[in-house]
């Protein structure tokens, strides 16, 4: 590709006051100064009211900032002209996928997009039916939506985004309201379709285990971001997490509380494996 | 019992009748209803119906699926008969009970418009029946369009319809759920007066409002962040083209209508 930007979506010193909002002081989101590259996976974590949605609906032109600005492929979210474009390229996925489709029939609504970008009716057509087929969909595209399980929804929003072909999705809290079969079911989906396809992704998530996943975790409080980096350093920087009622992986607890009784455990740990296999080899030292 | 609930009535199939333009059939089915109303004999009047029953076997629709459309309007047909028979004087006297008589203008012009009703009710039941709801309303919407002049955003309309079609069973479904909740809360939507079973629906009725409104809230901010914007231009994933076959099952109806006409004479 010619000269596309490395970089999918850059804040600069992005603040974002909610109108009507009396508190001055206390902006929704304030001083974000974020680059998320082409292909790169970053999960978003926070207390409740942290502005972890609010920054989302700015990345997408839902909102336009208050100070400061956002980039999506180098475009500013606040050009009016080309908000269908920034749409296109930074696709959003809300919490509960009931809400978010729009159509009487899967292919319709996987259509849905592409038809407010105006494409002719074969295109359409053609997209439809790739999107579909690579994410198991082909079997579904003449039902109703209401009867689809709920992983398969997730899929049907995700498939409704990707036929746009953007450069980046975001999601906030996609998996909030489904069972763990379809919450691999849906996140499977994404993650492959950021390893095959560079999609990058921003994921806004309470799960720990989710955030470990990920390429990069952002932390934000109070509107503002106050820690990021590689999941094994910020989910193991347990005394911040705890301090703003959130919490590491189930392994990196675990990992604090052995490291606390004396076993010699490092410091990275994410999941139950690399817990599993520290225990061992100190065991086998000793 | 939430996966029963279907809008509409129609049958998926892949019948010609089915694959047909929806704008086609409403067509036909408005020439169809036109012709019924003008015919006068019982030879016309058979000849449509039987020709209804062989677009029936066309479509591949089971058969029961007319019965069962047919059956709601079969207490108004037995009226109408009833006051048919017994009320329009005229010919030869087929019965005499006391000073009620039955004669035969009035069996004849109650068998009439009996016939003429079911013949109705199954042209409208074949277009119902092949057509989803969706294409349905695009349908209409096209003989809609000229309304725009007078300032009718019959695109908006056409949306505003698609998406209650989509959410319909979805709030069906969390009614139930509601009533569920509150029938194992001990509530009791049976019993009492009029003025009690109203009563009793409105712990239904407000969280079913509430979250109704909720979910506006949230499709509405999807449907931006997907780039629909009001009164933008949009194209479609099923073009909507008039084919050749189209064409062709105009003149076949219309041609099936003017015989119809002949035979009325
Ligand atoms: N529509 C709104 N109007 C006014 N304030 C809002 C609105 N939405 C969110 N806020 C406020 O902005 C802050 C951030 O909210 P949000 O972005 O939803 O947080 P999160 O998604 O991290 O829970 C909160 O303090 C919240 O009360
Ligand atoms: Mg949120």
């Amino acid at each position: 590709m010619k000269n596309r930007p490395e970089i999918a979506i850059e804040t600069r010193k992005l603040a974002y006051h909610y109108p009507g909002e009396e508190n001055i002081s206390s902006p929704a989101v304030y001083g974000i100064n974020l680059s998320v590259k082409r292909g790169e996976y970053v999960s978003l974590i926070g207390p409740n009211g942290s502005g972890k949605t609010t920054l989302l609906k700015l990345f997408n032109a839902l909102l336009a900032p208050t100070d400061g600005e956002v980039l999506v492929e180098g475009i500013s979210t606040t050009e009016e002209e080309s908000q269908t474009e920034i749409r296109r390229n930074c696709g959003m996925i809300f919490q509960n996928p009931d809400n978010q489709l729009v159509a009487t029939t899967v292919e319709e609504d996987i259509a849905f997009g592409l038809e407010n970008l105006e494409l002719p009716s074969p295109e359409i057509r053609k997209r439809v039916n790739r999107v579909a087929g690579e994410l198991g969909l082909e079997h579904l595209l003449k039902h109703p939506p209401h009867l689809l399980s709920g992983g398969e929804k997730g899929r049907v929003a995700i498939a409704g985004i990707l036929a746009m072909q953007p450069s980046c999705i975001l999601m906030d809290e996609p998996t909030a309201m489904l069972d763990s079969k379809s919450r691999q079911d849906v996140l499977g989906a994404v993650r492959r379709l950021n390893r095959e396809q560079g999609l990058a992704v921003v994921h806004v998530t309470h799960f720990p285990e989710e955030a470990a996943r990920a390429d990069r975790v952002v932390i934000l409080h109070q509107g503002r971001l106050i820690e990021q980096g590689p999941p094994a350093l910020v989910l193991n920087n347990l005394q911040l997490l705890h301090q703003l009622g959130l919490q590491g992986t189930a392994s990196s607890e675990l990992a604090a509380l052995l490291r606390t009784d004396g076993f010699s455990i490092p410091q990275e740990i994410l999941n139950c494996q690399e817990l599993v296999q520290s225990l061992c080899s100190s065991e086998l030292k000793n | 019992m939430s996966r029963s609930i279907t809008l509409g009535q129609y049958m998926p199939g892949e019948s010609l009748i089915h694959q047909l333009n929806p704008r086609v059939k409403i067509l036909a089915l408005l020439m169809m209803l036109a012709v019924m109303f003008i015919v006068q004999t019982f030879y016309a009047l058979i000849f449509l119906l039987l020709f209804a029953v062989l677009l029936l076997a066309s479509s591949g629709v089971p058969f029961s699926y007319f019965l069962r459309g047919i059956r709601p309007i079969l207490y108004i047909a037995l009226f109408a008969l009833v006051i048919y028979f017994f009320f329009t004087r005229g010919g030869v006297v087929l019965l005499r009970i006391g000073f009620i008589t039955v004669e035969s203008d009035g069996v004849r012009e109650g068998l009439f418009v009996v016939t003429r009703l079911v013949a109705l009710v199954l042209y409208s039941l074949l277009l119902t029946l092949t057509t989803t709801p969706l294409s349905l309303t695009h349908g209409m919407g096209y003989f809609l369009k000229p309304l725009k002049y007078i300032g009718l955003p019959t695109d908006e309309v056409a949306m505003i319809m698609s998406i209650a079609l989509r959410f319909i069973p979805t709030l069906m479904e969390e009614s139930q759920r509601l009533m569920r909740a509150q029938l194992s809360r001990g509530a009791d939507f049976e019993s009492g007066s009029i003025f009690r079973k109203a009563k009793s629906l409105v712990p239904l009725i407000v969280p079913l409002f509430i979250s109704a409104f909720r979910r506006a809230d949230e499709l509405a901010l999807a449907m931006e962040a997907r780039g629909f914007r009001l009164g933008a231009r949009r194209t479609r994933l099923h073009e909507d083209i008039i084919a050749p076959r189209d064409w062709a099952v105009l003149v076949f109806v219309a041609a099936t209508l003017a015989a119809a006409l002949v035979l009325n004479i």
